[in-house]
């Protein structure tokens, strides 16, 4: 056994068993990583023990990108990657929210028809004299609205002890029966149309080049500055840090991806707003999730409610505020949605919506079981869903291909995940 | 070692239903001293150590913290009085790394909603060092990957990070192999160096003798003796778990119910 040493041998997984207790150093061994080399094969290891973190996704993404963009001359155009986020916000925001939801080992099968109960609030809200609110007033009551649905299931499910899969399972019904009578009551054709430019705007406008490269820029900056803060930070307090070398190329690689987006998508229309607004939505939310205490007694809760409980956390505190959040991030995915399509209609939040944005979530890296998961799961998981969905429209696959193809890629992802586990609790690492 | 215990029970007593779980049971835990706790199953141990903990209140008798009388009503109030119980089950979260493990529900903040998390990462860090608690890989580590003993070490650590000062371990190397066993017992010790009250529960008089340094022992919900380990034997200790003179035999009222104990 070494003796807390930096070389990457005394990170070995069988700490226990081969070694002779008595003569015990005054100082723990816990071993420090401190050095570039040692990061890197630090990192490797845990890929290795299958500790893979975005790597699957990416590397699908990656397929992605090669089967459709050799089956079809379109999937690689500038058009078409514009039109891909423009698709895929208002599932990323819905997804978001079913993070929160699935780290506390909960279900919210409530979502799709939730964000419809906020679209269509919005839209009826709007309409020109009746009563004809301004845009930000009626984008603020039909959050309002949606989150008060999250409070009514998040009480259902903690205060009369129901689990959530049926609670929200009412509440896919309910919301999905006042879609109905809503649109019945106002519209005789089943659509109703959205008149407001700034509305509209929100799913459809684009950002001119120059702010496509100032927010881009801005992304990159920030990204860089709060790695270095962190990491002087925790080395002035002698504890490990990430190297400088490692921080430069992790920055240097987001600046060369977020560069080609924005060089990529300003041949075309430009940066869509509402991946400007996805992009704030994730920052925000991932900081909320890893950063702040609610977000730690999230994951608390979703791995060991009995420990949280015994620690002093609200557990059922947690729980509401969690649906909350769900309510509140589908009731933004309506709005989207709404935008996206300039209106509101009988069948808006049915379809696959609400299988879509839990399958995001999963692939994304998100546990069903609670506790792990990260809200970056949301988009990347979005993103693979809607290429393919993208992907398969251009090569007009009929319906029934695409939802067997999207079917097995979620069981893919499942069994990556599933596989990888198992490796990892086989070194006794995660 | 101070002679003034640090906490006292006297003649405790707790009745669930008709059943005596406890009758007229003292007990105490000096500073810098290892306190086993012994006793066959329905013996009492577990309700004992519940009633000190405040889980649930004793029908009877006083229990004193530093020579003062205390009333415990709830695990917080205990935490309050610096008594921790670290429980069988160990209560943490898997999923989450040690150091978030080990200020659960206490962690520090700036702002008051913002993790530190280099305030928590370098006391997680003072904390196991200075119980000499090795083999971790870091303690950045999710709890998953640590074995029995390391699981144990991280409870005890959370434990004593809030300067606790009776420390109530249950069953703690009931589920652990050899080596990871002589790890704990080792960590024991080192608890009672630091001039903390332990208090250790178990049923493998192998271990109690290799650490304790009293054993108090419950036969049937009463007190049937307290062993200094130098001066008895484990024949002794045995005996006096399967067999001990009681005051009071269950299910036989009243006569000695008067002058009963000692």
């Amino acid at each position: 056994m070494t003796t807390g040493q930096d070389t990457p041998s005394a990170v070995e997984p069988d700490g226990e068993t081969g070694e002779s207790l008595p003569p015990r150093p005054a100082v723990s061994e816990v071993a420090r990583v401190t050095s570039t080399s040692d990061y890197l094969g630090l990192w490797l290891q845990r890929v290795r023990a299958g500790d893979l973190g975005s790597l699957p996704i990416i590397v699908g993404l990656l397929v992605i990108v090669l089967v459709f963009g050799t089956l079809d001359d379109t999937f690689l155009t500038e058009r078409n990657f514009t039109n891909l986020l423009l698709q895929m916000a208002p599932y990323a925001a819905i997804s978001i929210g079913v993070v929160f939801v699935l780290l506390l080992g909960e279900i919210d099968l409530s979502v799709a028809y939730v964000s419809a109960v906020g679209g269509v609030s919005m839209t009826l809200l709007l309409r020109p004299d009746n009563p004809g609110w301004p845009w930000w007033l009626a984008i603020l009551v039909a959050l309002v609205i949606t989150t008060a649905i999250g409070l009514l299931q998040g009480l259902v499910v903690t205060k009369a002890g129901v689990p959530s899969f049926v609670v929200t399972l009412a509440g896919l019904l309910v919301w999905n029966g006042v879609v109905l009578i809503l649109m019945t009551r106002y519209s005789s054709s089943g659509t109703i149309r959205i008149q407001d430019p700034t509305v509209r705007g929100i799913a459809n406008n684009f950002l001119s080049d120059v702010w496509g490269w100032v927010v881009g820029g801005a992304v990159v900056v920030a990204y860089g500055l709060t790695q270095v803060r962190t990491s002087a930070s925790r080395r002035a307090r002698g504890l490990d840090a990430k190297p400088l070398v490692v921080i430069a190329a992790q920055v240097l690689g987001l600046a060369a991806v977020t560069a080609a987006g924005v060089w990529y998508a300003n041949k075309d229309r430009g940066v869509p707003v509402s991946s400007l607004i996805l992009l704030l939505l994730l920052v925000f939310w991932s900081f909320v999730a890893a950063r702040l205490r609610f977000g730690r007694h999230v994951y608390a809760v979703g791995g060991n409610a009995e420990a949280a409980r015994r620690a002093g956390i609200n557990v059922d505190r947690i729980r509401i505020m969690v649906f909350m959040i769900s309510g509140f991030m589908a009731g933004l995915g309506g709005v989207m949605f709404a935008s996206r399509l300039r209106s509101v209609a009988t069948g808006t939040g049915g379809g696959n919506l609400l299988l879509l944005v839990i399958a995001a979530a999963v692939i994304g890296g998100t546990s069903l079981f609670g506790g792990t998961g990260r809200v970056v799961s949301a988009l990347l998981g979005t993103l693979v869903i809607a290429s393919i969905a993208n992907g398969m429209g251009l090569l007009n696959l009929e319906q029934g291909v695409q939802f067997v193809i999207t079917g097995l890629v979620l069981l893919a992802a499942v069994l990556v995940d599933a596989v990888s586990k198992h490796r990892r609790a086989a070194r006794g690492l995660t | 070692m101070a002679d003034e215990p640090l906490l006292e029970c006297r003649g405790v007593s707790k009745a669930f239903g008709a059943v005596q779980a406890l009758y007229r049971v003292d007990f105490e835990v000096r500073a810098g001293e290892v306190m086993a706790l012994v006793g066959d199953n329905g013996a009492g141990t577990s309700t004992l150590i519940k009633g000190i903990a405040g889980i649930y209140s004793f029908d009877d008798g006083e229990v004193l913290v530093d020579g003062r009388v205390v009333h415990i009503h709830s695990p917080r109030e205990a935490a309050g009085l610096g008594i921790e119980v670290v429980y069988q089950d160990l209560a943490l979260a898997d999923n989450l790394d040690v150091v978030a493990n080990m200020f659960l529900g206490r962690e520090k903040t700036r702002f008051g909603l913002v993790l530190d998390e280099s305030t928590m990462e370098g006391a997680t860090r003072e904390t196991l060092d200075g119980l000499s608690v090795s083999t971790l890989q870091s303690v950045r580590q999710r709890v998953t990957g640590l074995s029995g003993g390391q699981r144990q070490a991280v409870a005890v650590a959370k434990s004593v990070m809030w300067n606790s000062r009776v420390l109530i371990l249950d069953e703690p190397t009931a589920a652990l192999g050899v080596a990871q066993t002589r790890q704990v017992l080792d960590l024991v010790r080192r608890l009672a160096e630091r001039n903390l009250g332990v208090v250790i529960i178990s049923h493998n008089l192998h271990d109690v003798f290799e650490v304790a340094d009293r054993i108090t022992v419950l036969r049937l919900g009463q007190r049937v003796d307290v062993f200094e380990r130098s001066r008895t034997t484990q024949q002794e200790v045995v005996h006096a778990i399967a067999a001990g003179t009681l005051d009071r035999v269950p299910g036989m009222q009243p006569a000695a119910e008067v002058g009963g104990s000692e």
